[in-house]
């Protein structure tokens, strides 16, 4: 059944030469994902460089930039798929400065792939990477300790290194982990076991990959529908249609269910649910529809449909976690935009309570925010946000910030 | 009446961890909510077209995005006049269907212009069709351009975002790109600027076949099995026309063969197949062993970097 294969959206994250490239390129060969024109592109350059095996991470080496300096600069998407599921891997550098990138990537993914090499340990850049994706959200972090081959295969080591993560991930109240040993260079334990960690018996991680409940994120019961586009035909056959179009963000409507628009309050019943495939009487997250209502009430984009027996909250003040994106700090006399669902408003930041210290999650206070923090802040927008707390809702809990001189994107920020 | 209550909300429960949505229906899902997107934020925006099967999977998205209303932007074609004729019949007749807004610009244009210097006629013009690309930006206006470029074709493309920004010149600068988080998309660019819009990012090559079977798509002939005359170069094929003829001493063949990818005649060639139906395709494609562009594009093959160096000249 083809028409049911699911799509696991998963990140791998490590500090400089993890391995990450290594690994995605042996998920990709071992799952017999790569042609034969990618993999002798990749033969005749590893021998060109005087390799004596085939250098997998040449695979995933995108840019010019990249290949002149070893390096990967920015996020690059892989797919691939098995017979069981579809997979997009975010694939994340591990530079300190790109930060921005782990969290842009981080901000989609329902599983990261948090890699160790097993020599070193657990780093200053896996504990970053580990609060990141509790910090966005990431439903499930796999730690995989790389490079088993070079350690011996020795389990003492192993047990050793998930011992220390285990602990620093508590700090974080993530519970959702699961610890492999790999040798990505070797193969074992991605695809097949391998033949030298018999003391091992847990899951492999293509296994892992497989066959781990997909949960989309979604707040399944409290309904959400931020208005992105009013439709009004104007033709002859339909002339009084005024449809509200938007994506389902969360939990499920029905013809006849009453809803409330946000921020105005009003509230009436749904008189339909159309798609080009036809009406629905059931719609549910995460489906691109469009709404028509009993009652004719001004709505435009930025409003909000949700159900009337689960508000959000309508504020114009909030606090919220804020990843810096910028290389232009954070200047607190000046007025940004906020992006938050289908609505923008003018914001600005009226306290920096602290900033995480990602090595000891320590607080500390400050004055400004550089590239790369991370920070409680207290904002107020000129236009009530309608919200969840980021928690609660991904879709309806997180907001990017521009800044208008520029119209770069800033920040990104999660709701308290 | 609680516990009747209690009971609705377990059947709402059931209701619930029971509906599983399929990968197509998210990305489907995901594409309508970007044009939708694109429609409400951007002044001027427009759909580029070229009759190839990712295109006439965007115009399938387009209607299943703005129905019953018409599109909120027009279908934008750069000719490069180097197209498969049977192209270009499916390009007209699909526009023409829908009752959508075509513009058509040719890279004949740009020569007469002098903006675009041609040496060899039987040489690739997809170099060139960024110029005419641009050209026809700024003769419109437009602020955002939709394309159905997928990360899954190229190395470079998959290191791009869903809204790529690109400056006055058309240029995209990949270390420089905006951060692209959740899917909040900044749409934001100053006067002259523009961003390069790809719904599709996430769908691969089967994807889009299974989509195309999924919605019974009209798509051009000749992505199915069919004969046709070929000469061989180097480690290529490629098909005769009046762009290519035999040089002295090469020899034509016929062979039963398909299109991947549809693009300029002098350099996109086609694979030996007997797939006549999409199913067939689909078989085909899940059990092949080389890339959609390895396959096809000889354009891509010149260099290790080919696309980058195009894309940051202002190409898709």
């Amino acid at each position: 059944m083809s028409n049911t294969t699911q799509l696991l959206r998963f990140i791998t994250a490590g500090s400089v030469d993890d391995g990450k490239s290594t690994l995605i390129g042996r998920l990709l060969h071992d799952s017999k994902s790569i042609f034969e024109d990618q993999f002798s592109a990749i033969s005749i350059t590893s021998e060109r460089r005087g390799m004596a095996a085939v250098d997998l991470s040449l695979l995933t080496d995108g840019l010019q930039a990249e290949r002149e300096q070893g390096i990967t600069i920015d996020v690059a998407y892989r797919y691939f798929a098995t017979p069981k599921r579809k997979f997009i891997i975010g694939d994340t550098p591990g530079h300190e400065q790109y930060t921005r990138n782990m969290v842009t990537a981080a901000s989609t993914a329902n599983l990261v792939v948090i890699l160790v090499d097993a020599r070193k340990g657990v780093l200053v850049q896996t504990r970053r990477h580990t609060y990141l994706a509790s910090l966005v959200g990431i439903p499930h972090i796999v730690l995989a300790v790389n490079k088993m081959d070079m350690v011996d295969y020795s389990e003492a080591r192993y047990s050793e290194i998930c011992a220390e993560y285990l602990a620093f991930a508590a700090q974080l109240g993530l519970t959702d982990i699961t610890c492999i040993p790999l040798s990505a260079l070797v193969g074992d334990m991605i695809v097949d076991r391998g033949a030298n960690m018999d003391w091992y018996q847990g899951t492999t991680l293509m296994n892992l990959l497989e066959n781990i409940v997909i949960d989309y994120d979604v707040n399944t019961t409290d309904f959400r529908y931020p208005v992105q586009w009013v439709c009004r035909p104007q033709t002859e056959e339909y002339h009084d249609f005024r449809g509200f179009m938007g994506r389902i963000e969360a939990g499920a409507i029905a013809v006849g269910d009453e809803i409330t628009v946000l921020p105005s309050g009003r509230t009436s019943k749904v008189k339909e649910i159309v798609t080009y495939d036809g009406k629905l009487q059931r719609a549910y997250a995460p489906q691109s529809v469009t709404l028509t209502l009993e009652d004719e009430i001004d709505i435009s984009r930025g409003d909000m449909f949700v159900s009337s027996n689960a508000l959000p909250k309508v504020a114009k003040e909030f606090a919220a976690m804020l990843c810096w994106l910028s290389e232009t700090p954070l200047d607190k006399n000046r007025k940004y935009l906020v992006k938050h669902t289908t609505r923008t408003a003018k914001c600005l930041f009226s306290n920096i309570d602290y900033r995480v210290d990602v090595n000891t999650l320590e607080q500390h206070s400050t004055a400004t925010l550089n590239m790369n923090d991370i920070a409680r802040v207290a904002m107020k927008v000129q236009q009530p946000l309608v919200f969840d707390s980021y928690t609660t809702d991904r879709a309806t809990g997180s907001f990017i910030v521009i800044d208008e001189a520029t119209n770069n994107t800033v920040a990104a920020g999660m709701i308290a | 009446m609680s516990e009747t209550k209690n009971i609705m909300k377990l059947v709402e429960k059931e209701i619930m961890s029971t509906h599983t949505i399929s990968h197509l229906d998210v990305l489907e899902s995901e594409s309508i909510h970007i044009m939708r997107e694109v429609a409400a934020e951007c002044k001027n925006p427009a759909l580029l077209f070229s009759g190839g099967k990712d295109s006439i999977v965007m115009l399938r998205l387009a209607e299943k995005a703005f129905r019953p209303a018409k599109f909120p932007f027009p279908l934008v074609h750069i000719d490069t006049e180097h197209n498969f004729p049977e192209v270009i019949t499916c390009r007209d007749k699909l526009a023409a269907d829908l009752g959508e807004r075509l513009i058509v610009r040719s890279l004949e244009d740009s020569i007469k212009r002098g903006t675009v210097v041609i040496k060899d006629e039987s040489k690739p013009r997809n170099p060139y069709q960024s110029v005419t690309l641009l050209e026809t930006i700024a003769e419109f206006g437009f602020d955002a351009c939709m394309g159905g470029a997928r990360r899954d074709e190229e190395k470079a493309r998959a290191k791009e975002r869903i809204f790529s920004f690109r400056d006055e010149f058309g240029q995209w600068d990949p270390k420089n790109q905006r951060p692209e988080l959740w899917d909040i998309y900044n749409t934001r660019v100053h006067p002259g600027e523009n961003i390069r819009v790809f719904p599709i990012s996430n769908w691969t090559e089967m994807d889009i076949w299974e989509y195309i079977g999924r919605e019974k798509l009209h798509i051009p002939e000749i992505y199915f099995a069919h004969e046709r005359e070929l000469i061989r170069r180097g480690n290529s094929v490629i098909p005769v026309s009046h762009l290519v003829q035999p040089k002295p001493g090469e020899k034509v063949e016929v062979l039963l063969v398909r299109f991947r990818t549809v693009g300029d005649m002098t350099c996109t060639a086609p694979v030996e197949s007997t797939a006549r139906t999409v199913d067939e395709i689909i078989k085909e494609t899940s059990t092949t062993r080389i890339t959609e562009r390895g396959a096809t594009r000889m354009d891509d093959q010149t260099s290790d970097a080919s696309m980058e160096l195009r894309k940051k000249e202002g190409y898709f």
